[in-house]
């Protein structure tokens, strides 16, 4: 089980990183500045409070799966749990909904969180996946591509981290129609912004171990917006001569993520690009069922599926793959410095996962989600 | 077919006619779709009863795996004339060109082939590729993409195709610096853009026989730029009441594409510039790179046929390169210009060959050189 361990060790080191590096040069601000800078959350009688947003589609039933586990386990979290929903409901409350789910966010620094819908609707709201993340700056977006022992996909020795640009880029939310039938819709890419998520990459890979760092990119069409998040990642890597790093169009990186994806390491890229990788890296593993990820910032961390799918078609079957959220809530686990809870709970679900006897449909198997519950909660007797 | 065209008929004479240019525009398509399709093939035989072809040989490779489509293509008796000629760029007034022969050469004959071009470096040239693409407002590219039977890859079940707008979205080359540091790039997206391609996405659908056709858009996010081209897509499929239309968000579509391409191998897709830029190399990856897959790029005046792979110069003039990835794009180009009698019989001589996997060059994990690949196809003809 040691790659059990070493996934989700990994990803607490880095959240660590990025706390003592987050601050304009690694190395001068780190000691000064490092305990102002960081509000981490706070214990209240022993307990820490977290926001839990269930989200959408199969939300309910693997935040379900998590609460199980963490009750079983006697973690001591207290759940805030707000019911914030981007399904339209002909009512406006939902808006109201997403503003608690920002204040809880805001007070307890910390949430686990499924994924929210968004209308394609031009007169839908704005994407609450998005704005959240931009509201809080939650910029760094970590979804990490690892196969799972035992359970086989096309691909193998997949071990990859994609690191995400979250709040500009294509993402910006700046569109405007000209003349009728004409709309233009502006892609942001700031120096500032590109250097933060750039240091958060090489932070993250020094902390881990890695050994390289690919910038992806379409610099060779955007020569401006995506020349400058390039030129920018390789002025940073300067500071870190022990990586390897490289650079990449992202649809060649697109093609060799799935004719070789083993040449991957550290990947760092603008928010759409992000999208696309870290879809098509999941499904190279086993799909957004069993991918973990976490959004950091300098304030809040926001912990949620690393492959960002609501799941309406399964909704309430009682089918869904709670594998992500449960280790995505491990991840946070290790951020809240509950290391031995997030080792038990983890190592069961690895456990689970390389028997093979209890697996959701996603991953071939036609187990229940509470029966792969059930079975982890049995492991975890066990460890 | 027919029913298709007069469903067309009927949407267009319904539709009132609105506003100077656009109505202009539209009434001028809605005329010629009665009769033709979009961006078809209006190329003459000529005395002796072949076509003439502009052929643009490229860079490195490019003249060696031309020679080998030449010779299939003699040794089939295709009805085709080849005319080569050289697009080595040129600059007028500080903006790239391509020379006037060559422009007049495509303008005359309505079609070309073209392998690989190096775009020279440091000489304040915009890739010609881009050159070409604007010079003959080539504004769909079209990229099929098949398992090859004789080399295997994670995927065995690939068969997609894939439509990808050609002119704007992000794609447009409109940037600038707003204060240092501050970077906007415009994507732009018109109605009028997305409305010929989707338009030429569905009867490319009817063309080659398939049924859904399905748009990948990001208008979760991007509502109105994308949510255009969606809304554009709605629109265009009432006109072929005979296709299946739906949409898919992108991140589902990379996701189910690297999962299963097979839930693919009945849909044809459409999207804008970037999404299917990106995809499209993804499929090419599924089936082994850029070396097997062939690539269309369709104007209203004429149409390009071309090898997406580089020029390779490491392996220029050696013989070592392989010619498929061009001569499954002179495969398309035959059946572009209504030859599929031929196309077809090249394609299977092609298919065969690697199959059987005796005469596979360098990149295929094979022996043999470029010419000895295209013996063997000639061999199968």
């Amino acid at each position: 089980m040691l790659s059990t361990r070493t996934l989700s060790k990994s990803l607490f080191r880095a959240v660590n990183a990025v706390h003592t590096k987050n601050a304009v040069s690694p190395v001068t601000r780190s000691m000064a500045t490092v305990a102002s800078d960081l509000v981490k959350p706070t214990k209240y009688g022993g307990k820490f409070t977290v926001t839990l947003i269930p989200g959408d589609g199969i939300g309910a039933e693997v935040t379900d799966a998590v609460k199980t586990i963490f009750k079983h386990e006697n973690v001591p979290v207290e759940w805030d749990q707000v019911d914030v929903t981007g399904v339209i409901t002909g009512n406006t409350y939902s808006e109201h909904l997403y503003r608690q789910s920002v204040a809880s966010l805001k007070r307890n620094k910390v949430g686990l969180k499924g994924i929210l819908y968004t209308p394609v609707e031009r007169s839908g709201h704005q994407s609450f996946n998005v704005a959240l993340r931009q509201e809080l700056d939650i910029y760094a977006s970590v979804v990490l591509i690892k196969n799972m022992p035992g359970y086989i996909t096309r691909h193998s020795n997949v071990d990859m981290c994609i690191i995400r640009e979250n709040t500009e880029g294509e993402y910006s939310g700046l569109e405007h129609q000209s003349v009728p039938g004409v709309v233009e819709s502006l892609k942001i890419v700031t120096r500032m912004k590109s250097e933060r998520i750039s240091k958060f990459a090489f932070s993250f890979a020094t902390a881990n171990q890695r050994k390289k760092v690919t910038v992806i990119h379409k610099a060779n069409i955007m020569k401006l917006a995506d020349g400058l998040f390039r030129n920018t990642f390789l002025e940073i890597a300067k500071d870190y001569p022990q990586l390897e790093v490289n650079d990449m169009i992202v649809d060649n990186a697109s093609m060799q993520a799935v004719s070789r994806p083993q040449q991957f390491d550290v990947l760092v890229m603008p928010n759409l690009y992000g999208s696309i990788l870290s879809n098509i890296g999941a499904a190279l593993v086993g799909g957004p069922g069993i991918v973990p990820g976490c959004n950091m910032g300098r304030e809040y961390a926001v912990f949620e599926p690393g492959c960002r799918h609501v799941g309406l078609d399964i909704k309430g079957q009682d089918q869904a793959n709670p594998t992500a959220l449960i280790l995505s809530a491990t991840m946070m686990l290790r951020h809240l410095g509950l290391d031995d809870h997030a080792t038990r709970i983890s190592e069961a679900v690895y456990n689970v996962v390389a028997e093979g006897k209890v697996r959701t449909r996603d991953m071939g198997g036609n187990s229940k989600t509470h029966e792969f519950t059930n079975a982890v909660l049995h492991k975890m007797e066990q460890i | 077919m027919f029913a298709a065209r007069s469903a067309s008929r009927s949407l267009f004479a319904a539709r009132p006619l609105v506003q100077s240019r656009a109505a202009l525009v539209r009434f001028r398509r809605a005329y010629a779709t009665e009769q033709k399709k979009i961006a078809e093939f209006k190329g003459k035989k000529n005395a002796a009863g072949n076509y003439t072809v502009t052929f643009i040989e490229g860079d490195g490779i490019g003249p060696e795996i031309s020679k080998s489509v030449k010779s299939i293509f003699a040794a089939a008796r295709a009805p085709i004339e080849w005319e080569s000629v050289d697009v080595t760029p040129i600059l007028v007034d500080g903006r790239t060109a391509i020379p006037d022969a060559a422009i007049q050469s495509v303008r005359k004959n309505l079609v070309a082939l073209k392998g690989p071009l190096a775009t020279p470096i440091g000489k304040g040239h915009v890739s010609l590729n881009l050159t070409l693409r604007r010079t003959f407002n080539l504004f769909a590219n079209v990229r099929p993409c098949r398992s090859i039977a004789g080399y295997k890859t994670a995927y065995d079940d690939v068969n997609t195709i894939l439509i990808r707008e050609n002119t704007e979205g992000e794609y447009s080359g409109i940037e600038h610096v707003v204060v240092d540091g501050v970077v906007q790039s415009i994507k732009l997206i018109t109605r009028e853009a997305s409305e010929r391609v989707l338009r030429f996405a569905f009867q490319h659908a009817q063309m080659i026989g398939r049924k859904k056709v399905r748009a990948v858009h990001k208008a979760t996010i991007m509502k109105m730029s994308d949510g255009l081209f969606l809304n554009t897509a709605n629109e265009i499929a009432k006109e072929f009441p005979d296709i299946e239309f739906d949409a898919e968000l992108l991140d589902n579509a990379c996701l189910k594409m690297t999962t299963n391409p097979d839930l693919y191998s009945d849909i044809l897709l459409v999207m804008p510039n970037l999404y299917g830029d990106i995809l499209s190399d993804l499929c090419a990856g599924l089936i082994g790179g850029l070396g097997l897959t062939p690539s269309g790029n369709i104007g209203d005046e004429c149409s390009i046929f071309e090898a997406v792979h580089g020029s390779a110069p490491d392996i220029a003039g050696k013989d070592l390169a392989n010619p498929t990835a061009l001569l499954l794009s002179s495969v398309m180009m035959l059946q572009h210009m209504g030859l599929s009698e031929h196309a077809e019989k090249i394609q299977k001589a092609i298919f065969a060959t690697l199959a059987e996997g005796k005469s596979l060059t360098g990149d295929l994990g094979g022996k043999s050189t470029n010419t000895q690949y295209a013996e063997a196809v000639i061999s199968k003809l």
